[in-house]
């Protein structure tokens, strides 16, 4: 990585920071700029504009998925415990970078306008619908998942999720995150269950 | 081979529908008179020559070209030509010629015929040479694929062997001049393909078959659209499906159907990896680029 990258990425840490302790429209270019010690003006270097930086952040966020998700794919296991595996590093990303999901929950879902142009559909979040798309392909064709439609069977993976991602944010879970996984995993694993006859 | 004298040509029928022999005629009018002048068919079955197979074999005729159409099998049972397994046929006749063609699905792999579960011996040319002609012929044996094959395929090759002695083959026989490229090379449906714009239903012009109807023209080796089929057309520019007839596996189960998984294509095309396909896939379905999802013609 390039030592310009890595800047940009270092704002975008610090930027899906205050987007979600302070929200999207709250946080502005100066902000992030004060809290990276930097100037304005240097700081559009990096970026030409928030809804820029934005779009940046999401890619970057859906890439922690990406990648994980990818090392699990090429894993030599079955789908169930793929999902399981899955799951676990999920849980395991809105515990510790509570930030990156969030962006994801409450700012790209719920700021569609700002993704309007140039993250059309899955454009900026590609390389992660691939992986899940990956992880349910070889599901069904080793017929340990069932045949449907790719969009439920995405939206059950990424409810159940996102679900448990938003009750951990709202401080309502009675337990450690962690301690769901297992749970979330089975309810996931029996929604996209293969049945005989 | 003498200027004067023309190569002769044996046209041999074993177990076929006939569809190579009418694909054959019906080669365009100049195709088909360079043909007749520089080749000498002695014999066809559907045709009349001077000079039965019975004849030929009797007389121990020799001759050029040996073009076989149809899958073979040694089961008389089920299929002989004057008194001849398919099988014996071909392995006297391979003794007398210089090249042996097989012209179609049938008579390079087994085709169709070798699914029927009554007769499990049919098989194609190349695997029915019993073991002391395996080795007598000159060139290898040259499998035109297809069902059936293009005329043009079998004029090529013809001209090719005449002038040249020989052909380069690909792993499957198939001669790599004509069996280098894809179906879906040509395809004018190619864009649609690009930007994942499936046609709606059969026939129409607008669209492409790969999700829906199985078109089969990214896995398939021939070069049906850049030689065209009665210089005009093929499946895919009418609206159906390539449906692999010059494949190895053809026929395939369900050829009208592209497997899916959670709505994801079983296969993606060749030498392409899922990953890399399906996330440019998954891009370009997000493009709505209305010149594609209109009418051609308005
Ligand atoms: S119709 Fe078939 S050959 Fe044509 S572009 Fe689509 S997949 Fe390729
Ligand atoms: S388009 Fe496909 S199915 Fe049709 S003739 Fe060509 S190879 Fe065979």
């Amino acid at each position: 990585m390039s030592t310009k990258e890595e800047k940009k990425n270092n704002i975008i840490e610090n930027s899906l920071k205050l987007f979600s302790k302070n929200g999207f429209y709250n946080t502005t270019i100066p902000d992030i700029a004060k809290s990276m010690k930097m100037s304005v003006g240097n700081m559009y270097n990096y970026f030409k504009s928030k809804e820029e930086l934005a779009k940046y952040a999401i890619k970057y966020s859906t890439n922690i998925l990406a990648k994980e998700l990818k090392t699990i794919n090429q894993m030599n296991i079955s789908s169930k415990e793929k999902i399981y595996l899955f799951t676990e590093k999920y849980l395991e990303n809105v515990k510790k970078s509570p930030e990156v999901i969030e962006y994801f929950l409450r700012v790209y879902l719920s700021n569609r306008e700002v993704f309007a142009k140039g993250c059309e559909g899955f454009l900026c979040v590609s390389e992660f619908v691939t992986e899940v798309m990956i992880l349910l392909d070889e599901g069904a064709s080793n017929k340990e998942f069932r045949q449907q439609d790719f969009f439920p069977a995405f939206a059950v993976i990424m409810g159940a999720l996102g679900g448990f991602a938003f009750l951990s944010g709202e401080k309502v879970l009675e337990k450690d995150i962690m301690e769901y996984s297992d749970e979330v995993a089975e309810n996931i694993y029996r929604a996209l269950k293969y049945e005989e006859g | 081979m003498k200027k004067d004298k023309k190569p002769k040509v044996l046209w041999l029928q074993a177990i076929t529908c006939n569809g190579n022999t009418h694909s054959f005629l019906s080669a365009n009018n100049n195709r088909m008179r360079l043909f007749l002048n520089s080749f000498d068919l002695i014999y066809h079955p559907s045709l009349t020559t001077d000079i039965t197979i019975k004849e030929i074999i009797e007389k121990k005729i020799n001759f050029d070209f040996l073009l076989v159409e149809g899958a073979i099998s040694s089961n008389k049972e089920f299929f002989s030509i004057s008194g001849y397994s398919p099988y014996e046929m071909l392995n006297i006749l391979v003794k007398r010629t210089k090249y042996l063609i097989a012209v179609g699905s049938c008579a390079s792999y087994g085709g169709l015929h070798a699914k029927f579960e009554q007769n499990s011996d049919i098989q194609g040319i190349g695997d029915s040479l019993s073991a002391e002609n395996l080795y007598i012929l000159k060139h290898p044996v040259v499998n035109l694929t297809g069902c059936p094959a293009h005329p043009e395929w079998i004029i090529q090759t013809l001209f090719s062997l005449k002038d040249y002695g020989k052909m380069a083959l690909d792993e499957k026989g198939r001669p790599k001049e004509l069996y280098y490229g894809l179906a879906h090379h040509g395809c004018t449906r190619n864009e649609y393909f690009e930007w994942k714009v499936e046609v709606k239903h059969f026939g129409l012009k607008e669209g492409c078959l790969f999700y829906e109807q199985g078109c089969r023209g990214p896995m398939t080796h021939s070069n049906c659209n850049k030689i065209l089929w009665n210089d005009v057309s093929t499946k895919t520019r009418a609206g159906m499906p390539c449906i692999g007839c010059t494949e190895f596996d053809f026929p395939r189960e369900n050829m009208l159907e592209t497997k899916k998984n959670i709505g994801i294509p079983n296969e993606v095309p060749l030498e392409v990896s899922k990953r890399a396909y399906l996330s440019l896939t998954g891009v370009a379905k997000t493009f709505k680029i209305g010149r594609l999802n209109k009418k051609l013609i308005d």
